[in-house]
């Protein structure tokens, strides 16, 4: 970081989308931004494919009978919706997109430490994904996106090795754009950019990053013995050969309940900056934001057990899985006060950015306390495999990751592609998303605490009336998530030509023109200052 | 990496090989080995997976674990564990050679550890063949017929498959990389100033070795 480097003269016209037109400058392109770029085109297909198997979900549940679809085409239909989602769009989502985009940038960094590994990761997602299509192609898959064993290894008659190994690919993809970042961050900083003054978008993601490193393989193993039994029959888990499935569940969930941080933690980031910057405030307790986000990166490592307290595990294991759990919840919550108490006296504006992101405060609350109310053994008893528990994990996984990624797309779309979306539009598709969201997901809530089970396509009469809520609010969110995608592109050809910091937020991103030249900065920024520096008066009392 | 050079900066022998992201050598160095330490990492716990399952199953079946590994060949997997630590010895000989500049030297020791690597491959081919033979590879030959216990017997058989099957295959990608460097120090691309590459190598080499010195006593000797 010491190198005298000499500032590259730019014209204002040449950035990193016109540098370069033909197709193989995108497909062979180093480019964080770029790459940026590429992912978001292909998570929002994935997007669109996954919203689709939920709306026959939704449609099949419309009526009580099993009338649209037989039990088989369900169970695939469900499957395909949680393996496209969870894999391929809530893991990639905020960290592959605004991550990579945002992460060298607020650096200070002209690129990610490894640019072909990082457009390695791209292809490597792509391949996962050409893996999880063809098994949709081939008739899909019926093991729920758990994949658990013995069904999977032994009776289940789909296409289970293709799509698991479409998760395997997919997870490597992952795994490297970790690497990336935390090399990224640990070495590349601008001169003056301390860990004290980092971005806490930044710090979300290097937590993010440690689970990636640390969980990914774990789950990549597992499903490499799962194959290996469906395949060879090589036994690990099938009890007929000497195995025990429980232990599928362990190394399973082991990677996979951190990856649900993986699938939060990013957004947490994208809410403490849009927080601030509408705030016009610093963020109350920086140390303690940022930490917390390393508290739940690493505490997530040690609930695992606490999808297992009806699979067999002893009562005193579920003991201490679940009081872990309820420290997990600790952090988590810290970071909602701390957003709270920044808005508290700030002078708050309601651009697009922000409604999602109070939209985010309030339904990731919800989707936490039902958490941990999941996490209470004697509650779990009766709620375990109702709809309680998809209704939790929607208010997490939508209420609070996609509500971020769409407050973040927002927010950094401006500096992204140097265009202004319609505000008008963008408020009211807001809105539609938040009560679709809400009307779509809180009657489940009901309907598993009155004991609907998740997982079957018909149920009884009397669940009816919540049901046809539940659906009717999923059209209402697919409208709200279809208008976006129309005044995006839109805005690409008539949209209004984007300042460097339209909406006068700090961090050295709106430091450079919108949208950015190809190596970010004209000159290498120096940090001189906190990051969310918004009240002047309020730093220099501090120091 | 070498298609920009760092703004205006003289070019001397290292700044070179600098990528455009980078600052300086230094910097490079620096992100290069940390970047394969972290890879390294996301090996332990990929490995980790298999460990646990193993202590798990160990646990459970005693016997039937001490059993299968009296079949193990103890003789054949000692040679291979000699020879992986002289490839270890002869990579670090390696990366010595690269940091003097002794060019000649570092090839003959690439080429050393390559032809090791290669000695363990061929080796642990004869140990599977061998198996093969016995009738003790799970699902697709498996017929055991020295006593009791053959179901959990098997798991440990299953285990040593998977276990040295994807040791075989990091060690694969290994030679891989070795055939690579040896390409490349032969254009004499490596000097005292940057031999990255071959550093980052040698760790990768060493890691796998190591998986090794935990898998052979574990499957073979206890």
């Amino acid at each position: 970081m010491s190198a005298l480097t000499e500032p590259r003269h730019y014209t204002s016209e040449l950035n990193y989308l016109n540098n370069g037109w033909t197709l193989k400058s995108w497909l062979l392109t180093k480019d964080h931004k770029r790459i940026a770029m590429l992912y978001l085109i292909s998570i929002t297909v994935f997007f669109a494919l996954g919203g689709l198997f939920a709306a026959a979900v939704r449609l099949e549940l419309l009526t009580p009978p099993g009338d649209l679809m037989d039990a088989e085409t369900y169970n695939k239909m469900f499957t395909m919706h949680g393996v496209i989602m969870i894999f391929f769009f809530l893991i990639p989502s905020v960290p592959a997109t605004l991550g990579n985009f945002l992460v060298p940038m607020m650096v200070g960094a002209k690129d990610l430490a490894f640019p072909r590994v990082n457009l390695l990761s791209w292809y490597l997602y792509v391949l996962g994904g050409i893996f999880a299509i063809y098994a949709a192609v081939q008739g899909g898959v019926d093991t729920g996106w758990t994949f658990y064993t013995p069904y999977s290894s032994t009776y289940s008659n789909t296409a289970v090795i293709v799509t698991a190994m479409g998760a395997f690919v997919a997870g490597f993809s992952s795994i490297l754009t970790g690497l990336n970042f935390i090399v990224t961050v640990h070495k590349m900083r601008a001169p003056g950019l301390t860990w004290g003054r980092l971005p806490l978008f930044v710090w979300a993601h290097y937590a993010t990053s440690l689970i990636q490193l640390l969980g990914t393989p774990v789950v990549a193993i597992t499903l490499v013995l799962m194959m290996l039994e469906r395949g060879l029959r090589i036994g690990f888990f099938d009890p007929a050969l000497g195995g025990d499935p429980v232990l599928f569940q362990h190394l399973f969930w082991f990677y996979s309940h951190p990856a649900v941080y993986i699938m939060i933690l990013p957004g947490m980031g994208v809410i403490s900056e849009i927080v601030t910057c509408f705030s016009r405030k610093h963020v109350f307790g920086y140390p303690f934001i940022a930490g917390s986000s390393l508290a739940i990166a690493i505490l997530g490592f040690f609930v695992w057990g606490h999808h297992m307290f009806v699979a067999g595990q002893s009562t005193y294991a579920s003991m201490v899985f679940s009081l872990i759990t309820f420290f997990v919840a600790a952090p988590s919550a810290v970071k909602v006060f701390n957003w709270t108490a920044t808005m508290y006296k700030g002078s708050v504006s309601y651009a697009t950015p922000m409604l999602y992101a109070m939209g985010f405060i309030g339904l990731f609350t919800i989707g936490g306390v039902t958490g941990v109310m999941l996490a209470t053994t004697a509650l779990d008893l009766h709620l375990h495999d109702t709809y309680f528990v998809v209704a939790h994990f929607h208010y997490v996984m939508v209420g609070g990751m996609v509500m971020a990624f769409m407050g973040g797309l927002h927010f950094w779309w401006p500096k992204m592609t140097g265009r202004m979306y319609h505000e008008i539009w963008a408020r009211i598709s807001a809105g539609l998303v938040f009560i679709g969201f809400n009307l779509t997901f809180f009657p489940q809530f009901i309907l598993g605490y009155m004991g609907m089970p998740r997982r079957y396509h018909a149920y009884p009469e009397e669940f009816v009336v919540l049901n046809v809520m539940s659906t009717a609010g999923s059209s209402v969110l697919g409208v709200g998530y279809l208008l976006p995608a129309i005044y995006f592109i839109y805005s690409l050809y008539r949209g209004e030509q984007a300042p460097p910091n339209p909406f006068r937020a700090k961090g050295l991103e709106w430091e450079t023109p919108s949208p950015p030249p190809t190596e970010n900065f004209l000159t290498t920024p120096v940090v001189t200052e906190d990051a969310y520096a918004y009240a002047e008066k309020e730093v220099k009392a501090l120091v | 990496m070498s298609d920009a050079h760092v703004g205006t900066l003289e070019h001397t022998h290292d700044e070179e090989h600098v990528a455009h992201q980078f600052d300086n050598a230094q910097q490079q160095y620096e992100s290069g080995n940390l970047g394969m330490w972290l890879f390294l990492l996301t090996e332990v716990m990929f490995f980790g997976g298999m460990f646990g399952a193993y202590a798990v199953y160990r646990t459970w079946y005693p016997d039937a674990f001490e059993i299968a590994s009296r079949t193990t060949n103890i003789p054949l997997g000692a040679m291979n564990t000699l020879v992986l630590i002289v490839s270890s010895l002869t990579m670090a000989l390696g990366v010595q050679s690269a940091q003097l500049g002794k060019r000649k030297r570092l090839a003959w020791m690439i080429a050393l550890t390559m032809f090791f690597g290669l000695v363990f491959l061929g080796v642990k081919a004869a140990e599977y063949s061998e198996k093969w033979h016995h009738q003790h590879v799970p699902g697709l030959n498996w017929n055991w017929t020295e006593g009791e216990g053959g179901r959990e017997v098997q798991i440990l058989f299953c285990l040593y498959f998977a276990m040295t099957g994807m040791h075989a295959m990091h060690m694969v990608v290994g030679v891989g990389i070795m055939t690579w460097l040896l390409i490349t120090a032969l254009k004499g691309r490596y000097s005292p100033a940057y031999y990255n590459p071959v550093e980052i190598s040698g760790l990768y080499w060493h890691f796998v070795d190591i998986v090794w010195i935990f898998l052979f006593p574990l499957l073979y000797l206890i």
